[in-house]
């Protein structure tokens, strides 16, 4: 009872977005020009005092970037103008060593966002990307006694060449995507964990990440490895101000789950109305290794985001938790890709979607099994709530395999919510509004009681603010 | 004082379809009302009407509380003013908790003028309250962690009705064949739980087929309703009566009703074969 009690009793202020607010911009100590060519990145690499061989991986990737053609498939990205965002912005002069060194208004604006009553009790380290750059981590002290590095990518390419380099771009080659090619060549920031063999971290590891330039694209980069036995929590929120031209986050997120090891990455994307949220993710998972993401998509005016895990030998297993909340204007095309690799494989996706004013959600899902890959399961459920006739749900479930021994099985349904459940809940004394975001709430449980606590409250601060004023 | 539940000639008709043609019904908080008739006769109709489901047009006839007229409250201002329905089919919601549930609930029944996103009664005392509810009914403290009648039993469901009058003690309870579909034990622990809650606040309005209920409950006025009308009042040897030798002599008395009812049943039965 102690974890959802709080769910529907959020006050949340009018207006369209809580964390609507944003910090004057006049502070920041570097910003590139708009646009984007090779003089830029090298300037990146510049700002970033970058071995050659990172500025040759941007500058490789950038061509590559040139190269490939947008998607045709998907959302609708013909508000998009490369030339028109800023690829790099440096907000503050280094990296931060305590709460009290990061800069006044950079603090107000995570005071607001509640981060450091996050950190309090049981978080093990807290990391908060601000713009580009990190500016504020800690860790605690056992954690790095463990030989646990978390730290951001940053400080990992110059603190932790090599290992960097052995891993950096081996799970999403720049070649993946047109996205992970543009991220690739101006990548900042994002987090770097190493987890040595059998040192298993209790508590979530957690970053905050925030879009506060107009036209700034945040460019994001992550990497963990997992060693053999070892395991980890990693979580990622997102609350973005609202601005009124487009702004783009790409970002890429590579995981190496080694034998035996777990890794569990949460996510809660909030952005604003405005931003194209197009990202990258992906892990491969070793023997008897289990790799989860739980991946919840609100906000953003397009998000495609399609996390996959790639199962390498047997024994593996991958899961996927996604929600997904389309409102007005909104495009959430999301879902997961599991590929099956080795033979005594199993994955799992379960994904839920709301729809409302309008919005549209899209589940885009690929099952794929190599020739050798028998005797794997893999189970996938689609449910979608559309909660008005102008919103909107489709599913693209895409299965390739070329194995007989092999079970796949795939449910999707499509509810509205019922006349019958909204009469007994208004029955009992909610109002129409408070009765329809309880059944929303509901139909999200099953995933929202699979996230740390505040989370957990704030996911479904989030879809009451979302459900606002929705009838009536 | 005490407050007046008064229905008059009410007309109500489902995807234009008239079903009640003019029932007539005065409930006092306090008094026991037992209402029978065969099935179909419109008895959940009745009930539906009163908590305001949207899909039961009110075409003529008005209900009050008070003296005042209530027709056109949605379901929620109908439940903070004192109105509770017991259903014959509760729906599951899937992912909310009861003892979540029940606390909103709680909460804006008791503070009937409750904004949304305004406060819940205190964690505690709710806690508190809800226990010793539970086990009253002989329920297990588990279901306050289940979600709301999801994979319930019909007699959990049931119990879970009950619960929920005993927590938001209204002044005006309709219960829908609560006893029915349960075994004997079940039937015996619904009846004596509503025997437990009724009293001087509340006014209930007992739909059944059965006896059992009706005897934990002695009820003041027994209604018997064939094809959408009250035909007959009587007291509690009417039920009595009527679970000893069922409608036939009350299809005798009305027969302009009971002709009415068969040419209802007919059409459905004409309405089924075709498809
Ligand atoms: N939601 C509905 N849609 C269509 N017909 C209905 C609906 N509810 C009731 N009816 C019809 O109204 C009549 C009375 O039904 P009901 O009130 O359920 O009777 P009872 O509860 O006395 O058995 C029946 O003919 C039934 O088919
Ligand atoms: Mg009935």
């Amino acid at each position: 009872m102690s974890t959802d009690t709080p769910v529907l009793e959020a006050q949340i202020g009018g207006g369209d977005y809580q964390f609507g607010f944003h910090d004057p911009t006049d502070k920041y100590v570097f910003q590139s020009r708009k646009g984007i060519d090779r003089q830029i990145v090298q300037q990146i690499s510049e700002m970033k005092n970058e071995p050659a061989w990172m500025r040759e991986f941007r500058l490789e990737a950038l061509d590559i970037f040139f190269q490939k053609p947008m998607p045709t498939w998907g959302g609708d990205m013909s508000g998009l103008n490369f030339q028109d965002i800023y690829y790099y912005v440096k907000a503050s002069a280094g990296q931060e060593k305590s709460w009290d060194d990061v800069p006044e208004d950079i603090r107000k604006t995570y005071d607001r966002l509640g981060i450091p009553q996050a950190e309090k009790q049981y978080l093990a380290g807290v990391k908060a990307q601000y713009e580009s750059e990190v500016v504020y981590g800690s860790l605690q002290e056992d954690l790095a006694k463990q030989g646990v590095l978390f730290t951001d990518t940053d400080s990992a390419v110059r603190d932790h060449p090599d290992l960097v380099r052995e891993y950096f771009g081996t799970v999403i080659p720049s070649a993946d995507n047109k996205f992970a090619a543009l991220n690739s060549a101006v990548w900042s920031g994002g987090s770097f964990i190493y987890v040595p063999p059998g040192v298993k971290i209790e508590f979530p590891l957690q970053a905050y990440f925030r879009i506060n330039t107009q036209n700034m694209g945040q460019f994001e980069r992550t990497l963990i490895i997992v060693d053999e036995g070892a395991s980890v929590h990693y979580v990622e929120g997102c609350t973005a101000p609202t601005y009124s031209s487009d702004s783009l986050h790409s970002a890429v997120v590579e995981i190496l789950v080694k034998r035996g090891g777990r890794c569990r990455y949460t996510t809660i994307q909030n952005w604003s109305n405005n931003v194209y949220n197009l990202v990258t993710k992906r892990a491969k998972a070793y023997g008897d290794s289990l790799m989860e993401w739980v991946d919840g998509n609100l906000g953003s005016k397009l998000t495609m985001k399609y996390p996959a895990i790639y199962l390498m030998e047997p024994g593996a297993r991958g899961e996927t938790l996604s929600i997904a909340f389309a409102g007005k204007g909104q495009h959430q095309d999301a879902g997961a890709k599991m590929v099956h690799c080795a033979p005594h494989t199993s994955s799992r996706v379960i994904s839920k979607s709301i729809s409302k004013d309008g919005g549209r959600a899209s589940y885009r899902g690929l099952v794929k099994a190599t020739h050798d890959a028998h005797h794997c399961k893999s189970n996938v459920v689609c449910d979608a709530l559309i909660l008005d006739p102008h919103s909107r749900s489709d599913t693209y479930p895409y299965i390739e395999v070329n194995q007989d021994n092999l079970t796949i099985e795939h449910e999707a349904s499509v509810s509205k919510i019922a006349e019958e459940q909204l009469l007994y809940l208004m029955s009992r004394g909610m109002t129409e509004a408070e009765a329809s975001a309880m059944i929303v709430t509901g139909f999200i449980e099953p995933l929202v009681k699979e996230l740390p606590m505040e989370y957990a409250v704030e996911m479904n601060r989030l879809i009451e603010l979302q459900m606002e004023g929705s009838v009536g | 004082m005490s407050s007046l539940l008064k229905i008059t000639d009410l007309h109500v008709a489902v995807d234009e379809k008239p079903i009640l043609k003019g029932v007539s019904l005065e409930l006092r908080q306090g008094e026991v009302h037992a209402l029978m008739g065969p099935n179909g006769s419109g008895k959940s109709t009745l009930a539906y009407t009163l908590v305001g489901h949207p899909k039961y047009e009110i075409t003529s006839g008005t209900i009050e509380i008070d003296g005042t007229n209530i027709n056109e409250l949605d379901p929620c201002e109908r439940a903070r003013l004192g109105l509770f329905l017991a259903f014959q089919y509760p729906v599951t919601i899937p992912g909310v908790k009861v003892a979540d549930f029940l606390r909103h609930a709680v909460t804006n029944i008791r503070n009937p003028e409750r904004k949304e996103g305004e406060g819940l009664i205190p964690m505690r005392e709710f806690r508190k309250e809800l226990k010793e509810r539970m086990e009253e009914l002989g329920m297990d403290l588990e279901f306050a962690r289940r979600y709301l009648n999801e994979g319930f039993s019909g007699g959990e469901k049931k119990r879970m009705e009950i619960l929920q009058l005993a927590m938001l003690q209204p002044k005006f309870a309709l219960l829908d064949e609560t006893d029915s579909g349960l075994d004997s034990d079940a039937v015996r622990v619904v009846s004596e739980g509503l025997k437990k809650l009724s009293g001087p606040q509340m006014g209930s309005l007992i739909i059944t087929h059965h006896e059992r209920l009706l005897e934990y409950n002695v009820p003041q006025f027994t209604h018997v309703m064939l094809a959408g009308k009250i035909v007959e009042t009587g007291d509690a040897e009417l039920a009595h009566e009527l679970h000893n030798h069922g409608y036939a002599a009350i299809r005798e008395r009305h027969p302009a009703e009971a002709a009415e009812e068969q040419e209802r049943q007919a059409k459905a039965q004409t309405a089924n074969a075709g498809i």
